[in-house]
């Protein structure tokens, strides 16, 4: 079986986003870019499921500029087998990505394709429902557990009120929630490796997918900023102020 | 423009993260229909009906959405979109797992976790975990928008008598199905919707210290626990009480971080509480420039004595 992880190129999670001054969006210049960390997940849960022999092939997949080439340079030095690059500097929505994905899917007919739930920079929480949707699969989202055997995949979700299992016929989607897996960090050795291992190149245009946004962003700002409050002394200051707030009688 | 809104259910009790979606739907402009989607969901369509600016309740109730799988109430949806120009959900895990199935199907954008209505079709929502707030304008014709629960008013539970409609039922999914669930039970208040939340992190260093640490003092402010993913992470607690850009968002009354450093992404699911109370033995910790009232200390000492003082 062959499994299908798109992976996204996002601002790094340890760095504060910063908003342009000319509200356009949040500066992405020089600063630094990463896999969005629930793609890793996706990647890191793809090599295992490989390693148990539940899969044969990982093949990965980012929309995006050509410095996308270097989160999928990442996720083969972690382990994945193959790449494909969809080049382009317009912004893809989420809509846009699933049908991209869709294309991919046709092409390359995997069992599973694992995507993060939510990308850290658009929080749209979109792509992969989306792509189960257009492919009319079935759908495991916020996964903290899969588990494959044969032709079903059963999957442990994260839900607000605890967990719920479903089990999935595949070819299937799933979306990772943080607590699926830890990923491994790629060695030394699997960097250089990956540099051999093959990565295509295509665009939108040749999957025959229009990427046409149909969200326009009007402005970005930045939240109202909350004041610093004051610092109390001790337990009985702290009382006597959540008294005064009305917390406590 | 007439919206429908998917009335997030237990099977037996409507839940409250109904309400602030029914409120978005209102400010919409048009009709306001909601959608009970379950199997034997009668005593939810009645409570439905009751919501304050409904119009018509409409009730898909038969076995295949007993356990309202996306696959299932997907389709369900889009075959009654013809009728409206928007589909509007809470963005609980349940709206969040549907509707982006349902925008795709009619080939349209969702709109995610929007803050507040604009316009007809603009629409605020964060991104960046909520360090950045964007306008957006949906050139859509038909919207898809799921609704921050704690960024809109609740709708009224009483003062509405709206028509019921049973709509026919349509086919089981064939491509998932439910095998079990694991539901937490509490005596607490709900996370999302509790006036005072006291929630925990890394710094309580077990389940135990968890439990005779925070749970007392939630106990004794009737509050909900909630934690930082740290704490969640460490198996401290279940994955549920998790709050932040990827856990829940909550902003009650009251906010009271205990052991939590303040991450970005813990922030983004509490900085919008109307008062943020922090303990911390970092006096430079990052919760401390959102927190009103800051108190530095350890919190094996100042934990129990806040209890004991309440
Ligand atoms: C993609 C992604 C999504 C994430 N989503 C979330 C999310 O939704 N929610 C979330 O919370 N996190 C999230 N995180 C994790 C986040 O980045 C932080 O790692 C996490 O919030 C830290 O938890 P913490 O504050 O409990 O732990 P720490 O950062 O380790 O802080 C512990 C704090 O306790 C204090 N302390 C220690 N001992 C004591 C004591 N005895 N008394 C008093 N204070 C003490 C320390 O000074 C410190 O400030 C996410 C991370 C990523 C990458
Ligand atoms: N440009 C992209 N390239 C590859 N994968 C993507 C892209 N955008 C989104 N995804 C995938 O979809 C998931 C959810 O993204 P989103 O719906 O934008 O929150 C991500 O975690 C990725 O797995």
């Amino acid at each position: 079986m062959k499994l299908l992880v798109p992976v996204k190129r996002v601002l790094d999670y340890n760095v504060k986003p910063r908003v342009k001054a000319d509200g356009t969006g949040v500066d992405l210049a020089n600063v630094k870019m990463s896999m969005n960390p629930f793609d890793e997940i996706a990647v890191e849960e793809a090599i295992r499921l490989k390693e148990k022999g539940a899969a044969t092939e990982i093949v990965v997949v980012s929309v995006g500029p050509a410095k996308a080439q270097e989160t999928l340079r990442t996720a083969l030095a972690m382990g994945a087998d193959r790449a494909i690059l969809v080049q382009t500097d317009d912004e893809v929505e989420p809509l846009g990505v699933a049908k991209i994905l869709k294309a991919i899917a046709d092409e390359e007919q995997p069992g599973l394709v694992i995507l993060g739930k939510q990308a850290i920079d658009d929080d749209s929480n979109q792509t992969g429902q989306m792509l189960a949707a257009l492919t009319g699969w079935g759908q495991g989202t916020f996964a903290s557990k899969v588990e494959i055997d044969g032709d079903t995949a059963t999957v442990t979700r994260e839900v607000d009120g605890g967990a719920e299992t479903v089990a999935l016929t595949l070819p299937a989607i799933v979306t990772t929630d943080l607590r699926l897996n830890e990923p491994r960090y790629a060695s030394l050795p699997n960097i250089m490796k990956a540099k051999s291992k093959p990565l295509a190149n295509k665009t939108p245009g040749d999957l025959g997918v229009d990427v046409t946004p149909r969200l326009k962003t009007l402005k970005v700002v930045e939240p109202s900023k909350r004041q610093a409050g004051v610092k109390v002394a001790d337990v009985d200051e702290l009382v006597g102020k959540l008294k005064t707030l009305g917390v406590v009688a | 423009m007439t919206a429908l809104v998917l009335v997030e259910h237990d099977g037996g009790a409507l839940k409250d993260a109904t309400l602030p979606a029914v409120t978005a739907a209102t400010k919409l402009g048009g009709d306001v229909h909601l959608l009970v989607a379950g199997e034997g969901v009668g005593a939810v369509a009645e409570a439905a009906a009751k919501i304050a600016g409904v119009a018509k309740v409409l009730v898909a109730d038969g076995a295949p959405y007993v356990h309202q799988l996306p696959e299932a109430v997907a389709p369900l949806v889009v075959g009654l979109m013809g009728d409206f120009d928007a589909f509007v959900a809470p963005a609980t895990s349940r709206g969040k797992n549907v509707a982006p199935r349902v925008a795709a199907l009619l080939d349209v954008m969702q709109l995610s976790e929007i803050l507040s209505v604009e316009g007809p079709d603009s629409f605020t929502r964060p991104i960046y975990a909520g360090n950045a707030i964007a306008t957006v304008q949906s050139t859509d014709a038909k919207k898809v928008i799921t609704v921050r629960g704690t960024a809109f008013e609740k709708a009224a539970t009483e003062g509405g008598s709206a028509e019921i409609a049973a709509v026919a039922a349509g086919e089981e999914a064939a491509t998932a199905r439910f095998v079990s669930a694991e539901v937490s039970k509490s005596e607490r208040p709900e996370l999302t919707g509790a006036k005072i939340v006291v929630s925990g992190g890394r710094a309580l260093q077990n389940g135990e210290n968890f439990s005779s640490l925070i749970e007392p003092l939630a106990d004794k402010l009737g509050a909900a626990v909630g934690a930082s993913r740290a704490a969640v992470d460490a198996g401290y607690v279940p994955n549920d009480y998790q709050v932040g850009q990827t856990g829940k968002i909550v902003a009650p009354e009251v906010y009271i971080a205990i052991g939590i450093s303040g991450a970005i992404q813990h922030l983004a699911g509490m900085k919008d509480s109307k008062v943020i109370v922090a303990i911390n033995k970092d006096e430079d910790a990052p919760i401390f420039q959102v927190a009103d009232v800051g108190l530095v200390g350890d919190l094996f000492k100042v934990v129990p004595e806040l209890t004991e003082k309440l």
